[in-house]
């Protein structure tokens, strides 16, 4: 379970995150929704401890990351799997070197290694391509390579920044439901940053929305479009309107 | 002014963790093999050349003023080997290596860190100071003291052909003068000056890509600033080791 807890932090004396209290419950997919630049993606960062908050607690499984020491920071940083806006493959390694990078220090021999390469690569349903470069593959062959990769070591967390973004509608949906079945295949909690409201309506079981640095409601999914907040409506009656 | 007592901060943080980690598990290497040959073998063809040509106009001016003012061509070898072995050599190794390898490391460091791989990294369970930073400033701690001592002997060949066609001084006599006045100490004066140089430049490169901020133009400017830096601390440091170096006795 994560628990963030009265959560600070700004940017050249810019304020971002203006106390975000919110609790991740095990096994859930939850949405984290608001506009461009409320600090969604600063607040997943700050989830896995890679930016230090100016102020509050963040709790995973029970251990503050937000005081820990470096090695318990990565202790917990191995308990999540990261999906980057921009995917974040590493350029100069092949696919089947990226989706095998986060498996080269757990003693598991390079067969087993291959195994999980290509399994976790059929998962998002890529065969075929572990010998070539990121530069070779379409941004929707990246964004699967990317989630493979997050997915290969068996993380306890996936965190999700963006995952549709600058796709085409329909390998948006493709990716959509590739969260949805690793969601079932290996039975994580994941969190999903997001302003592709047809995606957060469908992978989750709850959506936060952030607004000025808080989360200003969590709610299931069916009663956010009811939700009675006025910006929210705003937000939600756009995203209907312009779908991405 | 507070940014640059913020950079210094970082810079000498970051020096202090990867030496703090230079041996601890897991140890990349790979990867430092991989680096030592791209730092190494790939930038010898461009030392030795560079090297050559130094001897060459190093031996050529020494000849004609010693002409000039002695009308014999006197003591070419001496200050060919003496000026190779003690300060150039080291100085123009690590400046050839400050543009073809520095700034490669800072663009390349720095890419990954505007694209979020280093973040990448963290998430995979990959200390980037561990899998990134340390190997290069081993190859390159590594690399540099031999790539001196290979382009010291180039620069010194290049001589000896300069003396042999323009002044007419055999061989023999050439490296009998080169010799002649060197001692082990000045050895060992340019070959301490070449790893700490190599110290210099690889964490200044690996500093300035690793905390490059904003973008393309971010990793044009920090690729600038580390040839900046690093050739302006290697110019003005040099003054400073060779000081240290001959109070001590080396040199």
């Amino acid at each position: 379970m994560i628990k963030i807890i009265n959560l600070y932090k700004s940017f050249n004396q810019k304020p971002v995150l203006q106390g975000i209290n919110l609790e991740i419950y095990d096994g859930e997919t939850l949405t984290i929704m608001g506009g461009s630049g409320q600090g969604k993606t600063v607040l997943l960062k700050n989830i896995i401890g890679l930016i230090k908050p100016d102020k509050g607690k963040i709790y995973v499984d029970d251990i503050d990351i937000t005081s820990a020491s470096k090695e318990i920071l990565q202790k917990v940083q191995s308990k999540f799997g990261y999906l980057f806006q921009g995917s974040a493959l590493f350029d100069s390694m092949t696919v089947f070197e990226n989706v095998a990078f986060g498996l080269r220090h757990q003693n598991i021999s390079f067969e087993e290694v291959k195994k999980r390469v290509e399994l976790y690569l059929s998962y998002v349903e890529l065969e075929g391509v572990e010998n070539m470069y990121p530069s070779e593959l379409s941004g929707g062959m990246r964004k699967r390579v990317a989630l493979a990769r997050a997915v290969a070591y068996n993380p306890h967390y996936i965190l999700y920044d963006e995952p549709t973004t600058g796709l085409d509608p329909q390998t948006a949906e493709t990716i959509t439901d590739l969260i949805i079945s690793l969601q079932k295949k290996l039975n994580v909690t994941s969190v999903v940053v997001t302003h592709d409201l047809k995606a957060a309506l469908k992978v989750s079981q709850r959506i936060a929305f952030l607004y000025k640095g808080k989360i200003v409601t969590v709610e299931e999914p069916k009663k956010i479009l009811n939700t009675n907040i006025s910006f929210l409506k705003e937000f939600i009656s756009y995203a209907i309107m312009n779908p991405i | 002014m507070k940014k640059s007592i913020i950079g210094l901060g970082r810079y000498f943080l970051l020096v202090y963790d990867s030496f703090l980690n230079l041996f601890s598990s897991p140890f990349e290497k790979e990867i430092l093999i991989q680096q030592i040959y791209e730092i190494g073998l790939r930038s010898l063809p461009v030392c030795l050349m560079t090297s050559i040509a130094v001897g060459m106009v190093l031996a050529l001016q020494t000849g004609m003023a010693s002409m000039a003012v002695l009308n014999e061509p006197a003591y070419i070898g001496t200050v060919v080997s003496y000026s190779l072995i003690k300060e150039l050599g080291p100085m123009l190794t690590s400046v050839v290596l400050v543009g073809r390898i520095g700034a490669a490391i800072t663009a390349e460091i720095g890419t990954m860190r505007v694209t979020e791989q280093i973040d990448a990294m963290y998430t995979l369970g990959t200390d980037p100071i561990k899998y990134l930073i340390i190997p290069r400033i081993i190859a390159f701690t590594i690399v540099l003291p031999i790539l001196t001592l290979l382009s010291n002997i180039t620069g010194m060949i290049g001589g000896g052909i300069i003396s042999y066609l323009k002044f007419n001084i055999p061989s023999t006599i050439y490296i009998r003068d080169s010799l002649d006045y060197l001692y082990l100490d000045d050895f060992f004066h340019g070959l301490i000056k070449s790893v700490i140089f190599g110290i210099i430049i690889s964490t200044i490169a690996c500093y300035k890509g690793f905390y490059t901020e904003g973008g393309a133009e971010g990793v044009g400017k920090a690729t600038t600033g580390c040839v900046v830096m690093s050739v302006t601390t290697l110019l003005i440091g040099d003054y400073f080791l060779s000081s240290l170096l001959i109070s001590l006795g080396i040199g």
